[in-house]
């Protein structure tokens, strides 16, 4: 791998109105939105725009509702009703939208939805890989300048103000610039390289570059959240386990309160979990088989999951499905002036509350607010003007004196994950476990920052998981009580005292303090 | 993780090298692409889906090695089976109408 050791060619250096930051769906939209409100755009990408993120991976679930209908009114109380007293009425409303408007504008523009037996067109799932390789056509065809494998690792901040960012082509370590008036961080959650499916880019550096530049977070305190897995693969679809029942190792049944990941987690505290999909009926099994991924592990290992049991794990996913992420406004605004957030990468309560927002409400919000951003940073670029390219910019990120090789990486990492991923750290827990946590995670941050010789995109990397693994420890010891996807073993009981957001940030100084919810105030 | 590129399939058009969203192969001067950073594969399966030439096969475990011999892989019918399950044929992609996964929803309210 190529690194600051190993001088590469330049890469590109340009100048656009807009510059968003990851290629999934919160970012193809936001770069349409801003192509469409007549910007030039440039869109770089970790990987690649299309296979890369949590969304190529599989299908997701879509909330598609007509505005004002009895449909949408049951949607709205059922996020309300899941989110636990952090949900933003409001807000959702509006997200469904915009899912709305943009779904049909795909449907006019040639995207193949399904049709039921009935003919209605159906349009509450997308099938990932499709979805993104259908915008991207689109970006292309607009002439969006997309960069893919190419990880941005610092923005360029000038006289306060974000002008755009500098990264890395991970093929050749040509490094690249781009200035731009306004950019867009949807660079997804972070799930710690833990294997959760189609995570494997989302180690945190959006987070990272926005916290250099002054930016805060929001509730990463609803991080404890984990998808069921056959054990050994990367298939973490939750879905399907609706209609499984699950076994411990001698064939004994297993029951919990709560949900089924509840159901895992705790026969997984005794011992080896199993599942098999029993309670689907055969066209639902038709239904869940025409998801290949779903089915690739089991038709690649032989199981019959409607039949056999087969052994199951829970797999952390972090921000990519819990709800922490950069705070922002009505508009996608973060606390940086010309920066905006979208998607996963943006603080979900108000969508999605204090319990998950994998699947319809995720892939609901990385649309409106990926459409809003791509709106608000081409306004925001045509208030700064067509000069922005002369600005000063420099990078906020101190420059890297390290003396770490790969070796040392991995062994911050590793140092990392012992303190987030095992479900005694972030399904179950308890105030002793999140100080002991704390502790080692200050040490995690100060040898990530180390690790200046070894590969630029690894050290990034690596920090960006140390900063975010802090974040989301010091804001669930904020939370003294157990709501939704923070589960708090000596505070098993909601505090409906507690009924606020946590907000985050800080690099070497790590804060973390409540707030009044934005729909609290408004409803006042 | 990923376990084969079969060098008598492979048409050497690199589009995996291009679109692997984790860069796990390397180029290789009229050869067949190699696996150069093969613990990098998130086992997502979409490498297969951008194959013309159903050359690669993706095993689906994660977290350890899983040799694979092709031939078997063929008389499994394997290979080539997900691109063949999601619709796509010769890289392109198809298939989103034939999409029953609505079966799902009117079981529950998810």
């Amino acid at each position: 791998m190529s690194g600051p050791t190993h001088p590469a060619a330049a890469g590109p250096d340009l100048v656009a109105d807009v510059l968003v930051i990851g290629g999934g769906p919160a970012g193809c939209w936001a770069a349409l939105s801003a192509m469409e409100a007549g910007a030039s755009v440039v869109l770089a990408e970790k990987g690649y725009v299309g296979t890369a993120g949590a969304t190529a991976a599989g299908n997701s679930s879509i909330v598609y509702t007509l505005p004002a209908s009895a449909g949408r009114e049951k949607a709205i109380a059922q996020r309300v009703a899941r989110g636990l007293g952090l949900v933003a009425a409001d807000t959702v409303d509006r997200v469904f939208d915009e899912v709305y408007r943009q779904l049909n504008r795909l449907a006019d523009w040639g995207y193949g939805f399904p049709k039921t037996e009935d003919g209605t067109s159906y349009r509450g799932s997308m099938r990932g890989v499709d979805y993104l390789r259908f915008l991207r056509q689109r970006l292309v065809k607009g002439g969006v300048r997309i960069l893919d494998q190419s990880p941005a690792l610092d923005l360029l901040v000038a006289d306060g103000v974000v002008a755009g960012a500098r990264g890395s082509d991970r093929r050749t370590g040509a490094p690249w610039t781009v200035r731009s008036a306004a950019t867009v961080i949807a660079s997804g959650g972070c799930a710690f390289l833990s294997g959760a499916l189609g995570t494997r880019n989302l180690t945190g550096e959006g987070y990272l570059m926005a916290a250099e530049a002054g930016a805060r977070f929001s509730g990463m305190d609803f991080t404890g959240q984990y998808g069921i897995a056959p054990r050994h693969t990367s298939v973490t679809k939750g879905i399907i386990y609706f209609w499984a029942s699950f076994f411990d190792e001698a064939g004994a049944r297993l029951e919990s309160k709560g949900d089924r990941q509840d159901i895992v987690a705790n026969g997984l505290g005794r011992g080896r979990v199993f599942a098999m999909l029993d309670k689907a009926s055969p066209r639902v099994q038709s239904g869940m088989r025409s998801q290949a991924n779903i089915f690739a592990p089991f038709d690649r290992l032989g199981i019959d999951p409607f039949t056999q049991r087969f052994e199951v794990e829970l797999i952390y996913e972090g921000t990519v499905r819990g709800n922490g992420g950069l705070l922002i406004g009505r508009d996608t605004a973060t606390d940086v002036p010309g920066l905006f957030a979208a998607g996963d990468a943006a603080a979900r309560e108000e969508m999605a509350g204090a319990t998950s927002g994998g699947g319809g409400p995720n892939a609901s919000w990385a649309l409106a607010t990926g459409t809003w951003s791509g709106r608000a940073a081409a306004a925001f670029a045509r208030g700064i003007g067509a000069a922005h390219g002369d600005r000063r910019a420099a990078t906020p990120a101190p420059a890297a004196e390290g003396r770490g090789d790969a070796a040392d990486t991995a062994a911050v990492r590793a140092a990392i994950q012992r303190e987030i991923l095992p479900l005694g750290r972030s399904f179950f827990r308890s105030t002793a476990g999140l100080e002991a946590a704390s502790g080692a995670l200050e040490t995690a941050w100060r040898d990530a920052g180390a690790l200046g010789r070894t590969d630029a995109i690894a050290r990034r990397e690596t920090q960006a998981m140390a900063a975010t693994a802090r974040w989301i420890v010091a804001s669930a010891r904020r939370r003294g009580e157990s709501r939704g996807i923070h589960r708090l073993a000596d505070r098993p009981a909601r505090d409906d005292g507690q009924l606020h957001r946590i907000l985050s940030g800080g690099l070497d100084r790590v804060f973390a303090a409540p707030v009044g919810a934005r729909h609290m105030e408004a409803a006042e | 993780m990923i376990e084969l590129v079969s060098e008598s399939r492979c048409i050497q058009c690199n589009i995996c090298v291009k679109a692997c969203p984790d860069n796990v192969f390397d180029a290789v001067e009229a050869a067949a692409p190699v696996i150069a950073r093969k613990a990098d594969c998130q086992t997502c399966f979409l490498c297969e889906l951008y194959c013309p030439a159903d050359a690669l096969f993706v095993s689906p475990l994660r977290d350890r090695d899983d040799p694979v011999d092709e031939a078997d892989l063929v008389a499994r019918g394997l290979l080539g089976s997900f691109a063949r399950n999601m619709g796509w044929k010769n890289a392109k992609p198809r298939g989103t109408d034939k999409d029953l996964t609505y079966r799902m929803f009117e079981d529950r309210d998810i």
